[in-house]
């Protein structure tokens, strides 16, 4: 995701003068060709993300499209306030970008896991929230932050995610993208999570069920309507996502389910409990150590699946 | 020529116009309202290059009050200057108000970008400053910094991003007033030296007497002091300068005046030079 991110802008670059882009310090072997070709649209803020932010949304409201680069928590946690007063207030034309969203920095340790990210920047207001679920999606996704002015949170995997999208699909912030039709359950996921999902809707066809697939790549603002539709139409609903279950899309739909009032579909948000790892390990293990392998899923579905034949 | 009368008018004007809204609206900060009214004066009054008739001039000078607790002095400079009706003061905080009681720039013609989280100026100002560069255009950005937002890590990342990109067209200027909300600097957590901080962060950086026109002016037409360098304006105030028993005092970082504080003020405010 982070290749095509990079490839995405830099061709957005060459037309539009006003993209910027800001790293802080991170990058390594990612950026550099942006900076060699666009030295007066590129910039390194050293490893000083509040004021990497703030010269974010100064330079915003000159006129520019700014985006930030950094990895984990550095763009969001670490310069909270910066992307809530700075950023959101002045509704600058900023893009905040993380690398590594969930567990893509596993094995490096809990500061280099973004696990609270998504439930924290949905709450600022004004905030677009963007989890893409591929390299196609995280393509598209750059190409609409850019010709969207609002701020916005970009969620990138890291390296190696697989292509689930065909070329062409069709993407736009806010609408969820079908990637399956099914009657029986509704796998909603976002971010990285996308093609373990439809693994996952494979292995449930064997077992007899039909699984709907929503690529739901904006957490915020939500496709309400598509999780209503779910809830009218199937017999249950699952989010998914390499983030805790508190705040983040589990959260979202939850809320979403909760106001609508008559619709009574079980419901299960698969994601992270809300407690630091324990364990040192890659991506997959400590997928696999919080049940978000897809033999964990099939089985913490199990209940749910159960309460769906019901 | 500049008619440092007109000057001195104005920071007189903003003074009691400040110590009239934080009584009307019961609020706190009007000792750091006064310790800049002289630095706001000079320079809205004849160093800033602003059009109150189009707010939004792309050339227009930036000026950010990074210190944004002390709005009512800018908000008072900004309506004395055409920006906004007059009126729009005499609610300063109060319920359904366009004015906050830290700068905030929603619906405001004249302010810039809205603070009061400290240290959060500056670092707005390098990328204004930095875009006005790449841009090739001719505003400088004007930061107004207290002396007790220096202890933000926030404006030490600045201070080193502006030298190291040689934004000679941001200037930070300290209200030096050596006091803060619950004691003086030296005993919170002690700046000096501060101009060598500064200087070894790669700024050009003048002391002044915050209160003396001649001195403002002269460093503010100065600018800037060495070339390729950022510009530190130290400006040693005096907190609650223009009314003698809000001077020097911590009680007047939070202090409301009452009316017989208010009738004391206004007093020696009409009375002085």
């Amino acid at each position: 995701m982070r290749a095509a991110f990079i490839r995405t802008l830099s061709e957005l670059a060459e037309h539009d003068r006003r993209i910027t882009l800001i790293v802080g310090e991170l990058g390594f072997g990612v950026v550099e060709s942006f900076a060699e070709r666009f030295p007066k649209q590129f910039l390194n803020a050293g490893v000083a993300e509040q004021n990497m932010t703030g010269i974010a949304a100064g330079m915003a409201l000159s006129g520019k499209v700014v985006f930030t680069y950094s990895i984990a928590n550095f763009p969001t946690l670490r310069c909270l306030e910066q992307v809530r007063n700075d950023v959101c207030y002045h509704n600058a034309n900023v893009k905040i970008v993380a690398v590594g969203g969930g567990f893509a920095y596993g094995s490096l340790g809990m500061t280099h896991h973004a696990t609270e990210d998504l439930a924290i920047m949905r709450t600022l207001p004004g905030m677009v929230v963007v989890a893409p679920g591929d390299p196609v999606e995280a393509d598209l996704a750059t190409r609409a932050v850019v010709s969207d002015s609002r701020p916005s949170y970009l969620r990138l995997g890291r390296a190696g995610e697989p292509t689930v999208h065909p070329r062409g699909v069709s993407f736009q912030l806010g609408r969820a993208i079908t990637v399956r039709n099914g009657d029986d359950l509704t796998l909603i996921s976002t971010g990285g999570l996308l093609h373990t999902s439809v693994q996952l809707a494979d292995r449930l066809a064997k077992v007899g069920f039909s699984a709907r697939v929503l690529s739901m790549h904006t957490v915020k603002p939500l496709d309400t309507e598509a999780v209503l539709a779910a809830a009218r139409e199937t017999r249950a609903i699952i989010t998914l996502e390499e983030h805790s279950v508190i705040g983040g899309l589990g959260g979202a739909v939850a809320e979403v389910l909760a106001e609508s009032g008559e619709l009574r579909v079980p419901f299960k948000r698969l994601g992270l409990p809300s407690y630091f790892s324990p364990y040192v390990g890659s991506q997959e293990f400590l997928k696999a150590a919080y049940g978000l392998s897809l033999d964990g899923i099939l089985l913490s579905l199990k209940p749910v699946l159960d309460l769906a034949n019901t | 020529m500049i008619e440092i009368g007109k000057v001195k008018a104005l920071a007189k004007r903003l003074r009691i116009r400040t110590i009239q809204m934080v009584h009307e609206a019961r609020s706190a900060h009007v000792a750091s309202s006064l310790s800049m009214a002289d630095l706001l004066a000079v320079l809205y009054g004849c160093v800033l290059k602003v059009d109150p008739t189009q707010p939004d001039w792309s050339e227009r000078d930036r000026f950010i009050l990074s210190k944004g607790h002390g709005c009512a002095g800018l908000y008072a400079v900004l309506a004395e200057l055409g920006f906004f009706p007059l009126t729009w003061l005499d609610d300063f905080c109060q319920d359904g108000s366009r004015l906050a009681g830290h700068i905030t720039h929603h619906g405001v013609p004249g302010v810039e970008v809205s603070t009061g989280s400290l240290g959060h100026g500056l670092p707005m100002g390098c990328g204004l400053a930095l875009a006005s560069k790449r841009d090739g255009q001719p505003y400088r950005v004007y930061t107004l910094l207290s002396d007790g937002e220096c202890d933000e890590g926030s404006n030490w990342e600045a201070a080193l991003f502006a030298a190291h990109h040689a934004l000679d067209n941001l200037i930070a200027i300290v209200d030096y007033n050596k006091i803060q909300s619950l004691g003086t600097v030296q005993e919170v957590l002690k700046l000096e030296p501060l101009a060598a901080k500064w200087e070894a962060f790669g700024w050009g950086v003048r002391e002044i007497d915050g209160h003396d026109f001649e001195q403002i002016l002269r460093a503010l037409t100065s600018i800037p002091f060495a070339p390729g360098r950022p510009t530190c304006i130290i400006a040693h105030t005096v907190k609650g300068k223009g009314v003698s028993f809000m001077e020097n005092k911590l009680r007047w970082h939070y202090r409301s005046p009452d009316n017989d504080e208010l009738r004391r003020a206004l007093a020696e405010l009409e009375v002085a030079e």
